[in-house]
C-alpha cells in the first residue's frame, strides 16, 4: 500500500495515478461573493480520476463561477482546493494550468487574428518554456507544424488550417478550441458548455471527440444539454443558487424532485 | 443542405505555417529602402530625418499597441529622456553620434522596465492611465533637473564624428546614418513580430485568458514588449537629438505621446507599414502648414476624427483588407 502523502511533496504531472488515490481534484466549502450576493456557497466536490463528471444546473446557478475558482481566475472568499493531492487554493491560474488543469470558457476562446494551425501551435509553442527569444524567426516553430496538423486533422479542421480563426463557422471555432486544449495534454480538462449553439452534426462530432480523448483524461464539463449529458458522462452533480442541490449517475440525478423543481422552476426542460 | 463550414467564404492567409518574410513584404522593405537612398537629391534631408525618426517612433509605439495590445498614453517619457540622454552625452561628455544613440536607448531601456513593471498590472484605460502619470513625471523632472536645461533645452549638440572617423556635420552624410539607423530599427521590430515571442504577444492580444489558461505567465512577456517598446522609441528620440542638434521639453511633453497615437491609428495600428505611412503623413502636415499656426493642430484634430470614424483600420489597414494580405 501506498504510504500516506507527505505534505507538500512534488507530485508527478503526467499522467500517472498519484498518491491521492481516485479523486484528481477535490474542493471542500468553496465560496464566492460578490459584494454581499453569493455565486457559490459551500461546494464540495469530488472528481474521480478518469471519469466524465458534469456540472448541471439552471443559468446563474453559478457553475462557470465554479470554474472560475478551480482553475483560479476568480479567488475563493472560502473554502479550499486540491489537485492531485496538491493544495492549489493560493496558486495563480497559468501555474496551474501547467500542472496539466486546463480549462475552457463558455464564450469561445480562439485567437481571432491568427490562423487555425496557429492557434493549435501556441498551446505547443508552450513546451519551449518561458522562453522571449524575440530575435529569432517564427521558422522555429514550424517543428510543431506536424503535430498541429494531426490535432486539426483529430477535430476535422484539415481543411481550415490556414483560416483566420475569427472566420471560422461556430462549431468549428469550438472544435479549434478543443485541438488547443488538447495540444497541451492535459491531464484534466474543464469544458464549460462545449456544444452551447451547436449543430446536431457538431454535437455528435465532439460527443465522439469528448468520449475519445476522456479515455486517458478526466473531463469536467458544464453542458446543457441532457442528453449529451446522459450519454456522456459518469457522474453528474447539480447546482442551483449557488448550492450542490444533488449528485449521482444520470438515473438518480434525473429523477430527484428537487432536480426536476429547479429545471422546471427556471423554465428548462 | 450544406453545412454552414462550407458556405462560408474563408479567408485563406498567403501562407499556412510561417516560411519566412512573404515576397511582398520583402518587396516593401526593398522599395522604402530604395526611396530612403534617393530621397535626399529631391527633397530636404532635415525634413526627411524627422520622417524617419518618427517613422521608427510609431512602429516603436505600434509594437505595444498593436502586437501587445497595450495602450500607452506616455510614449514621449522614453521618446524625450533618450533624446535628453543622447544630448547631453554627445555635448557635455564629447561622445560619437553612435555612442550618445545607443545612451539615449539604453536609458529609455531602464525607464520602460521601471515604468512598465508598475503599469502591466493595470488594464485597459487604467494602464494607459499610468503610463500618462509616469510621463507626466518624466516631463516635470527634465523641467526642473539641472542638466536638461529647463525651459531652453540642450541646444547646439554637436553632431560629431561617426565611430570619431566620419563627420556628420554634412546633411547628406547624417542623413545616411540616420537612415542606416531607422531601416534597421524597423527590421528588428518586424523580426520581433514575426518571431515564437511575437506569436505569444499575439495571443495575448488577441485573448490574454486564454493564453493564461493555456499557462502562459502573460505578465511577463507583456512586461517584455513594453521594455523592447520603450527602447526602439527611445532609439527614435536619441537619433532625433542628433538631427536637430536639440533636445527640448516638446519631445517629453504630453502632446508628444499623442502625436506617435495618432500616426499609428492613421497610418492602420496592427499592420506594419501602417505607421510609416501615418508618421510621413503627419510630419509633412506639420511641415508644409507650419505657416499656418494653429491650424495644424486643429487640422491633426480633424484627421483624428475622420480616421477613427470612417476607417478604424487606418490606410495601410483598409489597404491589406482589399488585397486580403497582411501589411
Ligand atoms: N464577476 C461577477 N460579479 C458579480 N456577479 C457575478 C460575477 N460573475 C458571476 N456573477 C453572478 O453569479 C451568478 C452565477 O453566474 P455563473 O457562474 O455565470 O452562472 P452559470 O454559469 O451557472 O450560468 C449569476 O447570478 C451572475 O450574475
Ligand atoms: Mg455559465
Amino acid at each position: 500500500m501506498a504510504p500516506a502523502i507527505a505534505i507538500g511533496s512534488a507530485f508527478d504531472n503526467g499522467h500517472s495515478v498519484s498518491m491521492s488515490g481516485d479523486t484528481i481534484l477535490e474542493a471542500s466549502g468553496l465560496t464566492k461573493e460578490f459584494k454581499g450576493f453569493v455565486a457559490v456557497s459551500n461546494v464540495d466536490l469530488k472528481v474521480r480520476r478518469g471519469s466524465i463528471h458534469a456540472l448541471i444546473g439552471p443559468n446563474g446557478a453559478g457553475k462557470t463561477t465554479c470554474f472560475n475558482l478551480l482553475t483560479k481566475f476568480l479567488q475563493p472568499t472560502r473554502g479550499s482546493i486540491h489537485y492531485n493531492g496538491q493544495d492549489i487554493t493560493a496558486m495563480q491560474p497559468a501555474d496551474i494550468a501547467r500542472l496539466g488543469l486546463v480549462r475552457s470558457f463558455q464564450i469561445s476562446a480562439v485567437f481571432p487574428k491568427m490562423t487555425a494551425l496557429e492557434n493549435v501551435r501556441i498551446a505547443l509553442q508552450r513546451r519551449r518554456g518561458d522562453s522571449f527569444d524575440f530575435w529569432r524567426s517564427e521558422r522555429a516553430l514550424t517543428e510543431f507544424d506536424d503535430e498541429a496538423l494531426a490535432l486539426l486533422a483529430d477535430v476535422g479542421l484539415t481543411e481550415f488550417s490556414a483560416t483566420l480563426a475569427g472566420e471560422l463557422p461556430y462549431g468549428r471555432k469550438r472544435a479549434l478550441e478543443i485541438a488547443t486544449t488538447l495540444a497541451l495534454n492535459p491531464e484534466m480538462l474543464l469544458l464549460d458548455e462545449p456544444m452551447a449553439g451547436m449543430t446536431q452534426q457538431d454535437i455528435d462530432r465532439i460527443s465522439a471527440l469528448i468520449r475519445r480523448i476522456a479515455a486517458n483524461r478526466t473531463i469536467f464539463m458544464v453542458e446543457h444539454n441532457l442528453s449529451v449529458v446522459a450519454s456522456l458522462s459518469d457522474r453528474i452533480t447539480v447546482l442551483a443558487r449557488g448550492e450542490v442541490l444533488a449528485e449521482g449517475d444520470y438515473a438518480t440525478v434525473s429523477k430527484d424532485p428537487r432536480v426536476v423543481e429547479a429545471y422546471i422552476g427556471a423554465g428548462h426542460a | 443542405m450544406a453545412t454552414d463550414s462550407e458556405m462560408i467564404d474563408v479567408v485563406q492567409v498567403d501562407r499556412p505555417g510561417a516560411i519566412g518574410m512573404p515576397m511582398l513584404h520583402k518587396a516593401i522593405f526593398i522599395g522604402l529602402l530604395l526611396l530612403g537612398l534617393v530621397a535626399p537629391f529631391m527633397l530636404y534631408p532635415i525634413f526627411l530625418m524627422k520622417v524617419m525618426c518618427f517613422a521608427l517612433f510609431a512602429c516603436a509605439f505600434n509594437l505595444l499597441l498593436g502586437f501587445g495590445g497595450l495602450l500607452s498614453f506616455g510614449h514621449a517619457a522614453y521618446f524625450g529622456s533618450a533624446s535628453y540622454i543622447s544630448a547631453y552625452t554627445a555635448k557635455a561628455w564629447g561622445f560619437t553620434p553612435e555612442l550618445a544613440i545607443l545612451c539615449g536607448t539604453g536609458a529609455a531601456a531602464i525607464l520602460g522596465l521601471a515604468i512598465g513593471s508598475l503599469a502591466i498590472r493595470r488594464q485597459g484605460i487604467y494602464f494607459a492611465m499610468v503610463t500618462l502619470a509616469f510621463a507626466q513625471m518624466v516631463f516635470f523632472f527634465s523641467l526642473q533637473a539641472p542638466f536638461t536645461g529647463g525651459e531652453d533645452g540642450i541646444q547646439s549638440v554637436p553632431r560629431g564624428y561617426l565611430l570619431g572617423l566620419i563627420s556628420m556635420a554634412p546633411d547628406r552624410n547624417l542623413y545616411y546614418f540616420v537612415l542606416g539607423v531607422v531601416f534597421v530599427g524597423l527590421l528588428v521590430i518586424y523580426r520581433i513580430i514575426h518571431s515564437p515571442f511575437g506569436q505569444v504577444l499575439k495571443g495575448i492580444r488577441d485573448n490574454e485568458a486564454r493564453m493564461v489558461s493555456l499557462g502562459y505567465r502573460t505578465s511577463r512577456y507583456k512586461l517584455a514588449v513594453f521594455v523592447l517598446s520603450a527602447a526602439l522609441a527611445g532609439l527614435a528620440g536619441a537619433t532625433k537629438a542628433i538631427v536637430f542638434q536639440l533636445a527640448s521639453l516638446t519631445d517629453v511633453y504630453w502632446t508628444m505621446s499623442g502625436e506617435v497615437v495618432l500616426m499609428t491609428l492613421l497610418g492602420g495600428m496592427g499592420t506594419v507599414f501602417g505607421p510609416i505611412l501615418g508618421a510621413a503623413v503627419i510630419v509633412t502636415m506639420q511641415n508644409y502648414l507650419a505657416t499656418f499656426g494653429d491650424w495644424v493642430t486643429i487640422g491633426q484634430g480633424i484627421i483624428f476624427v475622420v480616421a477613427v470614424m470612417l476607417f478604424r483600420e487606418g490606410i495601410v489597414g483598409v489597404i491589406a483588407r482589399i488585397i486580403r494580405r497582411p501589411l
